[in-house]
């Protein structure tokens, strides 16, 4: 994912050679379209707007390799390179793809300036869990390290924002569902503490499910333990924003993630306590759509802002000169009041 | 917590269906008296065929599935019931003054032995209407505000703080999301990892999820033997996990969510024994009990923090900092590509 990323540096350059990359990346030969066979993968800058009527979806579910992507929500073909170029944000409808981890870090911090830290954690099994249908969990937890290339579902380490230091804790939603157990706790607050010893703002990037079933109550206590965390940067005079970003519900939405100097999501996201299931089977009525989207949290008061992925960065590097001019005033005041 | 009043009068024609009662027996509700409603003590969603399918799915036998029936018990004492026994006064307080009052979650100032309390804790029903008004004991965000304001009293007078945990959950419902039911737990976790005054919680029942949690962070966690504490209700496990809530049973089973469990852990202090059958059977030994083991964990965080004054309070969130610091389990890969 890293080199997908170092592309963005030179979008001119990545836009001039995407059918040549194309071409050369895809070794076999050029994917077949149900589409306009006369332009295909030569034309493939700009996608073709209109596909024929006459032509079966099912037929266009089997676009092959994935040197175009269909936009979930305006259901438009985008060229994947153009999509990543834009921060995987669709051009048509603004609809914001969700990020891995690591191609979130790759867009926020400076090249080269990410360092990780507690990467080589991976989960115990404090219950000896016995699944009626899945494989044992440490079995499972294995197997979905080896598919997503991760060792969990959070990504913790320290980078730079325009020369700025930050520490992040970001989660991938692809590992288990991003949720929450021993070892994302675990880096989460041995993030933090680094962060007050190194006396740097922590952004907290969060995609979530919630807890992690599997390490029953002690997923459940790592709501408390980040949040006591969180409350020591609080006390250390350090800000933490967090992000919360598609899908975020649960465990996650439900402690370290609220309490936030800032909280900022992003546009469309679903974030809500409960997910849309639950909530129509208990209250057994129909929800509208929005509801427990991003705009819907920042109507209903309890987000600062909804922030579009291309102002990210920006903000971010704003609020983090405010905060640091803001605390050497303290650092002033105090010198001031020790002097008198 | 409703006063006397003329039943009979209330009833009207209904009346003649009431069973004959002594005139000394104070009546705190119409239910006291009427037959048992045949709903579940828990989820309103949990309907009677559910019941019948976790019954017949019920054939391993299952202990910590006779916890959680015991757990849910419908004569099982209430958070009122153990406050009402334990202290001596009690004002009940209302209201989070931002939105309303929230009958699930309970809360005020009480004398528990001759010191000033804040109590605090989720209240269940006993019968349909009841359940009605306390909705089945599932607060909403202004229940947990309220709890943020009771627990913002209790740090301004210096008074210890005991929670009585008994929820299935905090309630899922749209006008949970609306007034920001993630926040409001939050932050009660915040002012709870942060609140200068002792903080004991006791599970008597349901100790269900997040719910659960934001009256339960506290320096002393004790759990009442047959009441469990889960990360979801084990329905709710039973559906993530596998997708068929009738294996509430093997969830519960596999979730580890009994109180023998989770002090074998380490993330409960201690556990109180109830009387053989459960704690319903013989209410007043059970509060004897429980009196004691809130009396002698009090007096002990009051004995090692309390009288240092400044410097023993951080003493006891820093306390509690590492207690939470150490929950979890975790390995490490030796072929790390960390650097």
């Amino acid at each position: 994912m890293k080199e997908l990323f170092k592309r963005t540096a030179k979008p001119g350059e990545a836009e001039a050679n995407a059918t040549e990359q194309a071409k050369t990346e895809h070794n076999g030969p050029l994917p077949k379209f149900t589409w306009n066979q006369g332009s295909g993968a030569a034309d493939a800058g700009s996608p073709p707007a209109k596909v024929s009527e006459s032509k079966k979806p099912a037929k266009l579910a089997k676009i092959p390799d994935n040197l175009w992507t269909r936009c979930p929500a305006c259901k438009e073909l985008i060229y994947t390179k153009e999509l990543e170029n834009n921060k995987k944000v669709c051009q048509k409808c603004n609809h914001h793809f969700r990020l891995k981890a690591r191609e979130r870090i790759n867009l926020l911090v400076d090249e080269g300036s990410f360092e990780e830290i507690n990467s080589n954690l991976i989960s115990a099994d404090p219950l000896d869990f016995v699944s009626l249908t899945e494989p044992p969990y440490p079995q499972k937890m294995a197997e979905v390290r080896q598919k997503t290339g991760l060792n969990e579902a959070v990504i913790t380490g320290f980078g730079q924002l325009q020369g700025l230091p930050l520490g992040l804790v970001v989660c991938d939603f692809s590992f288990q569902g991003g949720s929450m157990g021993g070892v994302f706790g675990e880096k989460l607050v041995r993030l933090v503490e680094e962060a007050i010893r190194r006396r740097c703002p922590v952004l907290t990037v969060s995609a979530s499910g919630g807890a992690r079933m599997h390490e029953g109550l002690f997923s459940l206590m790592q709501m408390a333990k980040t949040t006591a965390a969180i409350n020591r940067l609080g006390e250390a005079g350090l800000p933490h924003i967090s992000l919360l970003t598609d899908p975020c519900t649960g465990g996650v939405f439900a402690s370290y993630a609220s309490v936030a100097d800032i909280i900022m999501a992003e546009p469309g996201a679903f974030i809500g306590f409960a997910g849309p299931r639950i909530i129509e089977q208990i209250t057994k009525q129909k929800l509208p759509t929005g509801f427990n989207t991003a705009e819907f949290l920042l109507e209903h008061g309890m987000v600062d802002r909804v922030i579009p992925r291309k102002e990210l960065a920006s903000t971010l590097e704003i609020l983090l000169r405010l905060y640091g001019v803001a605390s050497a005033q303290i650092a002033n005041q105090k010198e001031a009041s020790y002097a008198r | 917590m409703p006063g006397r009043f003329n039943v009979k009068k209330r009833l009207g024609d209904r009346a003649n269906i009431l069973p004959k009662i002594p005139k000394e027996t104070e009546v705190n509700s119409v239910e006291e008296i009427l037959p048992e409603a045949s709903i579940p003590a828990h989820e309103p969603e949990h309907d009677q065929k559910h019941e019948k399918e976790h019954n017949s799915k019920q054939k391993p036998h299952s202990p910590a599935w006779e916890r959680v029936l015991l757990a849910r018990h419908i004569e099982r004492p209430r958070t009122l019931d153990f406050i009402q026994a334990l202290c001596d006064e009690f004002v009940e307080l209302h209201g989070d003054r931002r939105y309303g009052d929230d009958a699930a979650l309970v809360g005020g100032l009480a004398r528990f032995e001759g010191r000033t309390v804040m109590v605090l804790g989720h209240q269940k029903g006993r019968n349909t209407k009841e359940n009605i008004l306390r909705n089945f004991g599932m607060p909403r965000a202004e229940g947990y505000r309220k709890a943020l304001r009771l627990m913002e009293h209790a740090a301004k007078f210096k008074l210890p703080l005991l929670t009585f945990i008994d929820t299935p959950g905090a309630y899922p419902g749209k006008e949970s999301e609306e007034r920001g039911m993630s926040l409001a737990i939050a932050e009660n976790l915040l002012e709870l990892c942060r609140l200068p005054v002792p903080v004991i919680a006791l599970v008597t029942g349901e100790g269900g999820s997040g719910g659960a949690l934001a009256i339960g962070v506290a320096d002393r966690m004790l759990m009442l033997e047959n009441s469990i504490y889960s990360v979801a209700s084990p329905e709710a496990s039973a559906t993530i996990l596998w997708r068929d809530a009738s294996q509430a049973p093997a969830a519960a089973e596999a979730m580890k969510i009994t109180a023998p469990d989770l002090h074998k852990f380490g993330i409960i202090d201690a556990v109180i024994p109830e009387p053989p059958g459960g704690g319903h059977t013989d209410r007043p030994s059970l509060m004897i009990t429980v009196r004691e083991f809130l009396l002698r964990h009090l007096a002990e965080l009051e004995q090692d923090y309390i009288g240092r004054g400044v410097e023993g309070i951080r003493a006891m969130l820093d306390a509690r900092y590492e207690k939470y610091r150490k929950i979890g389990h975790w390995a490490e890969l030796s072929n790390s590509k960390d650097n």
